[in-house]
């Protein structure tokens, strides 16, 4: 990149509200009901199944990309997470759990579903030097107030799509399921490394892509110099 | 002083805030003096926060009750009624 002199871009404000997604309502108690359900309370279980069940086929269809793989997908985690109940020995959060049996769940889905037996994490990535800046353009207003849920969702939902499943994965389980970059290459089976790598590449990529979409038009665009 | 590409091959520990106190220090002052890589952090960082706001959609009505009779069929096989509190009729 080249060197852009400028005196006011540094008035844009870069401090955001973090939005958690993992906020919890106050009444929900992961870890008692966990305990009630390993001992048998099936409704405990059930309590568990509703409150985690959005987030669990979100992560399924992002990963498989449609509706019926996430279905089954979502099905075969609890199921799963049911019959194994015992053997969650309660090192990670329930829902890290869940999350590790559902991704590869979906990885499973995606090497069935292709011809050549792919192995989607092994895909070969490019370690080169060009990390992918070229558009470099302040955003217009925030899109949360421009764009409609739905139309931000199918927005958001195109641009993860477009990764590469290796990145994809990666971005999915670090960024949106907030694990940590440790939780993250243990569930996929990845070097510390590798996920750091793949995951500065999703989020380049996406940044580019949500730019391309959101960024201030014509001479605005160069608004930061 | 660092170039832009040594900014950007540690974007993501800046912006989560993973490395040492020296290292965020070092990328702070470039990121204070170079238009470009600000700019390319803001919007990252915007884009991270786009993502993390967006809400889950319910699951299709459908998908959630085939779910439950799924359980409760495999609850059933391993003994229990799938009804409440435990109790293995």
């Amino acid at each position: 990149m080249g060197l852009v002199r400028g005196r006011n871009w540094f008035l844009l404000n870069y401090k955001y509200r973090r939005v958690s997604t993992t906020s919890v309502s106050p009444a929900f108690d992961e870890s008692a009901l966990v305990v009630r359900a390993k001992a048998g309370d099936q409704e405990a279980f059930n309590e568990l199944v509703q409150h985690y069940d959005r987030r669990v086929f979100r992560m399924a269809k992002q990963i498989t990309e449609n509706d019926d793989d996430a279905e089954d997908v979502l099905q075969e985690t609890f199921l799963k997470a049911y019959t194994h109940l015992e053997d969650f020995q309660g090192n990670s959060k329930f829902y890290t759990w869940l999350v590790r049996i559902a991704v590869n769940e979906a990885l499973m889905k995606l090497r069935k579903r292709r011809s050549d037996k792919t192995v989607p994490l092994d895909e070969p990535i490019d370690t080169g030097e060009d990390e992918v800046v070229r558009e470099i353009a302040v955003w217009d207003q925030n899109p949360e107030d421009v764009y409609s849920r739905d139309e931000l969702a199918g927005i958001l939902d195109q641009a993860v799509k477009s990764l590469k499943t290796a990145y994809r994965t990666v971005f999915i389980l670090r960024d949106i399921e907030e694990m940590s970059i440790e939780e993250t290459a243990e569930t996929l089976g990845l070097s510390i490394s590798a996920v750091k790598s793949r995951l500065l590449r999703a989020r380049l990529q996406l940044r580019e892509k949500l730019t391309r979409q959101f960024k201030k038009k014509g001479d605005d665009a160069f608004a930061y110099l | 002083m660092l170039t832009c590409k040594q900014f950007l091959q540690e974007l993501s520990g800046y912006i989560d805030k993973t490395l040492n106190p020296q290292e965020l220090a070092e990328l702070h002052r470039h990121v204070s003096e170079c238009p470009n890589c600000f700019v390319v952090c803001d919007t990252t960082e915007k884009t991270l926060k786009v993502f993390k706001g967006m809400d889950c959609h319910p699951v299709p009505q459908g998908i959630q009750a085939r779910l439950m009779a799924a359980i409760e069929r495999r609850m059933k096989d391993k003994g229990g009624c799938g009804c409440s509190g435990g109790a293995k009729h």
